[in-house]
C-alpha cells in the first residue's frame, strides 16, 4: 500500500499555525519558499496562491509579478522528512512494516491483512480518515508490487486497489510515464521519443505491431543505465515483479528505558536520591540483560505543574554500574528545584554500546584500593565540564602552537610522524605568546638582554635560530617567519623566545621579539 | 595506644637517625610540594625530574605505562603555560591527562580524585599562589589519600609562601646555570636544578644541585656555610618553638 501526502509541507505548516484549509492565514495567497542557488524557490503554494498563478518549482520574483499579495513563509524539509519518519512508524497500525518514499509518502506492506480491516476498499478508507483527521490530505492505493502502488497513489484513481488476479499494464496502461518514478531527465527523453503514458512503453516494449526495431532501440538507448530511476525498462519490471525492489524498512530504534511513578510527589533530596538508586538498579538490570551499557543517560523529571526537568550524562566508557551513575547524577541533581513536587521520574539510555559481561571481581581488597581510570574520568568531567580534561596529542604542523591538538582522555591516539629528536623543545609553551622588549646587538644577532613582566634578564647563554616559515598553504602572504632562540639568563633560567619576521623582508616594520616557552 | 604511638615516633626518630640525608636513590615520598616562581621554568623541570625517578624506581618491574594526571588551576596556566609534550622527558610526554581547572578548590577536587585512581602512574598538580582552600586540612588530605592508594603526588606551588602543609617532603627549587655543552660552549647546556629541601619527613634539611641526565637523577650536596653555633635554617617551624 502507498500513501502519498499531497501537501505534506502545507499540511504542516498549517498544523504549525492552528488553522483548518481554506480559513485564517491559509485564506491569503501563501507559499512556503526554499532559498536555492538562484534566489528562493516555491516549495508549495496554497489554494489561493495556485488561483493567483503561483506553482511550486516557480521562482519568487516570477510570483511575486504575478500576485504582490503573496505572503510568504520558510519551508522546513528537515522537519517534514523527521514527520514523515514518524508518520512511517504511525502507518504501522496497518502493516507490520513500512518504508519511508521521500519526500512526501509512506510505503505499508499490507499482504494479506486487509481482511483484519473488512477488506481492501475498507482499509484505505480507513487510511484515508484517518490522515484527515490528522489534518493530511493522502491518496492511498494498494498494489501487488510497491511500483504499482505508487504509481495508483499517485497518478491513479483514487483509492485504487490492484488485485493481484488483475493484468497491471491493462489497469496502468492509462497513467503517464511520471508514474514510473524516474528521473526528469529521463522523462524528457522518453517525452521526446513520444511516449507519453505507460502503454506506448509497454507497446514498443513487447514489440507489438510490428515495432522490434524499436524495441532494440529502446534497449540500446538505456543499457548503460543501471540505477533504476533512470531506466524506464527496470521500473516496468519492477511494476510487474519481476525484478525484486528491495525497501528499507523503518524501525524504531528500542531505548532502554526504566521509570517510576511516585505515589506522593516529592519535594526533597533524600527521597529523591532513592529513587534515583532505584531507577539505577533497574536499569542496572536491564542494560545486563541486552549485554549493553550505557553511554549516554538522560534523566526526565516530571513535576507536578506538567514541567519536564532534564539532566544529561555522557561517560567515558560504556558502563552500568548503579553505584557509579548514581554518583554522577547526585553532582548534577544539586539544582533541582522540586517546585510543588516530582510525580515520576525516569531514566533513559540514549546511548548504548554493547558491553559484554565481566567477571566479577574475586578480589575484594581491590575494592578498597580505588578507583578506575574511567571512572575517575567521568567525575572529573562531570564537576569541571568535559573541556577540562582533554589529553595533549601531536597534530602535523610546525608551529609550535598549532602542533598540539587536544582529545578527549580515553580516545585513540592518531598514529603521526614522531618529533625529531634534536629539536630541543621547552617543557612549558605559554597559551598566548608574550611581547618581551629585547636588547641586541645587530637587527638579526643574538638577543643580549630582554625585559618579561617586568624583569629584566641578561642572556648569558643562547643557542639559534631555528627558522620555523610560515604555513603558506594555511595562512596569508603577510605572515612573518619566526626565528627561535633558545636562552639562559644569569641565573640559569631558561626561555624559549623568537623574533618574528625580519628586518627589511617587506613584511612589517622593525620585528617584534616574543616569549613563547619555558624550558624545564 | 600512647604506647602504640610512642613505638611509632621511636621508630620515626630511629629512620631519621639511620638515613639523615636525603639522597636520589632513597624512597620517593608520596605527597612532595615544590615551591618556586613563576617566572622560573626550572621548578617544572625539577619536578619532572623528580616524579620521572620516583617512576622509574616504581615501575620497574612492569611493562605496562599507565597515565599521569597534570592538574593546573587558571592562574597557574596563564602564569606559567600548559605542558608541551614535546618538551617533556621521554618517558612521560605520551601518557599525560591534562585537566584545567577554573579554580584551586576544583585543582584540589581533581588532584583528590587523581591519588584515589590506582589506574594512574602519579600526579602532578600546579597551583598559583596561596589560595584560602589550601589550608592544612586540605593538605593532610591529599597526604592521606595518596598514602592510602599509593599514587605519588607532586605538587607545584607558584610564586608561594611556604604556609603549612603536610607534605611529606617539601622543596624549594630553582634554576641553576647549566653545564655547558661539549662542543658549542655558548649554548644553555643540560638543565641543573638548585634544590632546597627545608622539611621532609625522615630527612635532614639540606641543599643540592639536582641534574638529570635521561637514565638518572644525580644530586651534588652544597655544603652549608658554617655558621658557628647559630641554629642553621629555620624553616618553616617558628623560632619560638625551638
Amino acid at each position: 500500500m502507498a500513501i502519498w501526502c499531497r501537501s505534506l509541507a502545507l499540511d504542516r505548516w498549517r498544523q504549525a499555525e492552528r488553522c483548518t484549509p481554506g480559513e485564517g492565514a491559509d485564506a491569503a495567497p501563501l507559499v512556503l519558499t526554499m532559498d536555492t542557488a538562484h534566489g528562493p524557490r516555491i516549495k508549495a503554494a496554497n489554494a489561493a496562491a495556485l488561483a493567483e498563478g503561483a506553482a511550486s518549482g516557480m521562482m519568487l520574483a516570477d510570483a511575486r509579478t504575478l500576485c504582490p499579495s503573496l505572503a510568504l513563509r520558510a519551508a522546513d524539509p528537515a522537519g517534514d522528512l523527521a514527520f514523515l519518519e514518524r508518520l512511517a512508524l504511525w502507518a504501522q497500525r496497518w502493516g507490520p512494516w513500512s518504508a519511508l518514499d521521500a519526500p512526501d509518502g509512506v510505503l505499508v506492506d499490507v499482504s494479506a491483512l486487509a481482511h483484519l480491516f473488512g477488506g481492501e476498499a475498507r482499509l484505505l478508507a480507513d487510511v484515508v480518515e484517518r490522515c484527515a483527521v490528522r489534518g493530511l490530505a493522502v491518496r492511498a492505493a494498494i498494489a501487488p508490487t510497491a511500483g504499482a502502488a505508487w504509481a495508483l497513489a499517485h497518478h491513479g484513481p483514487e483509492r485504487a486497489i490492484l488485485a493481484s488476479v488483475d493484468d497491471p499494464f491493462a489497469r496502468l496502461a492509462e497513467l503517464p510515464v511520471a508514474a514510473l518514478r524516474l528521473d526528469s531527465d529521463v522523462l524528457l527523453v522518453l517525452r521526446r521519443l513520444g511516449l507519453k503514458r505507460i502503454g506506448d512503453l509497454v507497446r514498443v516494449e513487447k514489440g507489438e505491431c510490428d515495432q522490434a526495431s524499436g524495441r532494440d532501440a529502446l534497449r540500446r538507448r538505456f543499457r548503460t543505465r543501471h540505477a533504476a530511476s533512470a531506466n524506464p525498462l527496470i521500473r516496468l519490471d519492477q511494476l510487474i515483479g519481476h525484478v525484486p525492489e528491495p525497501l528499507l524498512p523503518v524501525a524504531m530504534p528500542e531505548v532502554p528505558l526504566v521509570q517510576r511513578r511516585l505515589m506522593e510527589p516529592i519535594r526533597h533530596r533524600d527521597p529523591l536520591d532513592t529513587v534515583m538508586a532505584d531507577l539505577a538498579a533497574d536499569m542496572e538490570r536491564l542494560l545486563e540483560g541486552r549485554g549493553e551499557g550505557a553511554r549516554r543517560l538522560d534523566l526526565a523529571l516530571w513535576r507536578v505543574d506538567g514541567e519536564v526537568l532534564v539532566r544529561r550524562l555522557e561517560l567515558a566508557e560504556a558502563t552500568r554500574a548503579a553505584a557509579h551513575i548514581c554518583r554522577l547524577f547526585a553532582e548534577r541533581l544539586n539544582d533541582i528545584d522540586a517546585g510543588f513536587g516530582i510525580e515520576m521520574v525516569r531514566l533513559t539510555a540514549s546511548w548504548a554500546q554493547p558491553l559484554p559481561l565481566g567477571q566479577a571481581d574475586l578480589e575484594t581488597a581491590a575494592e578498597a584500593h580505588g578507583t578506575s581510570l574511567a571512572a575517575c574520568i567521568d567525575r572529573l568531567s562531570v564537576r569541571l565540564g568535559a573541556e577540562a580534561v582533554r589529553r595533549p596529542v601531536l597534530h602535523a604542523s610546525h608551529i609550535p602552537e598549532r602542533s598540539l591538538r587536544w582529545q578527549a582522555p580515553l580516545e585513540l591516539e592518531p598514529l603521526h610522524q614522531e618529533e625529531l629528536r634534536f629539536h630541543a623543545r621547552p617543557a612549558k609553551l605559554l597559551d598566548k605568546a608574550e611581547l618581551i622588549s629585547v636588547l641586541y646587538a645587530s637587527p638579526d644577532g643574538y638577543p643580549r638582554r630582554f625585559r618579561w613582566r617586568g624583569e629584566v634578564h641578561e642572556v648569558a647563554r643562547v643557542e639559534g635560530p631555528e627558522r620555523i616559515a610560515p604555513e603558506w598553504w594555511r595562512e596569508g602572504g603577510r605572515t612573518r617567519l619566526r626565528d627561535y632562540y633558545r636562552v639562559e639568563d644569569g641565573e640559569g633560567r631558561r626561555y624559549w623566545i623568537y623574533r618574528s619576521g625580519l628586518a627589511g623582508d617587506g613584511r612589517g616594520g622593525m620585528p617584534d621579539w616574543f616569549l613563547q616557552g619555558l624550558c624545564g | 595506644m600512647e604506647l602504640a604511638s610512642l613505638s611509632r615516633a621511636v621508630e620515626l626518630v630511629q629512620a631519621g637517625a639511620r638515613n639523615p640525608r636525603w639522597h636520589p636513590g632513597a624512597a620517593p615520598a608520596l605527597h612532595s610540594e615544590i615551591f618556586a616562581a613563576s617566572s622560573d621554568g626550572g621548578g617544572t623541570g625539577a619536578l619532572l625530574a623528580l616524579a620521572n625517578a620516583a617512576l622509574r624506581q616504581r615501575e620497574r618491574d612492569t611493562v605496562e605505562q599507565r597515565a599521569l594526571l597534570w592538574v593546573q588551576d587558571r592562574a597557574a596556566i596563564r602564569l606559567s603555560g600548559r605542558p608541551y609534550p614535546p618538551g617533556l622527558p621521554q618517558a612521560l610526554r605520551h601518557r599525560i591527562i591534562h585537566v584545567a581547572a577554573d579554580s584551586a578548590k576544583d585543582a584540589l577536587f581533581a588532584l583528590e580524585e587523581g591519588v584515589r585512581c590506582k589506574d594512574l602512574a602519579c600526579v602532578i598538580g600546579e597551583i598559583a599562589g596561596n589560595p584560602r582552600e589550601i589550608d592544612f586540612t586540605a593538605s593532610r588530605r591529599l597526604t592521606l589519600a595518596a598514602e592510602r592508594h599509593d599514587v605519588p603526588l607532586f605538587v607545584l606551588r607558584h610564586d608561594a609562601q611556604p604556609d603549612l602543609g603536610s607534605a611529606r617532603m617539601r622543596w624549594r627549587m630553582c634554576s641553576s646555570p647549566s653545564v655547558p655543552p661539549l662542543w658549542d660552549r655558548g649554548a644553555p647546556g643540560h638543565p641543573s636544578w638548585h634544590a632546597e629541601l627545608f622539611r621532609a619527613r625522615g630527612h635532614a634539611p639540606g641543599e643540592w644541585t639536582l641534574r638529570d641526565d635521561g637514565h638518572a637523577l644525580g644530586a651534588e650536596k652544597i655544603a652549608p656555610p658554617d655558621h658557628g653555633d647559630l641554629v642553621p635554617v629555620a624553616g618553616a617551624r617558628p623560632l619560638a618553638a625551638g
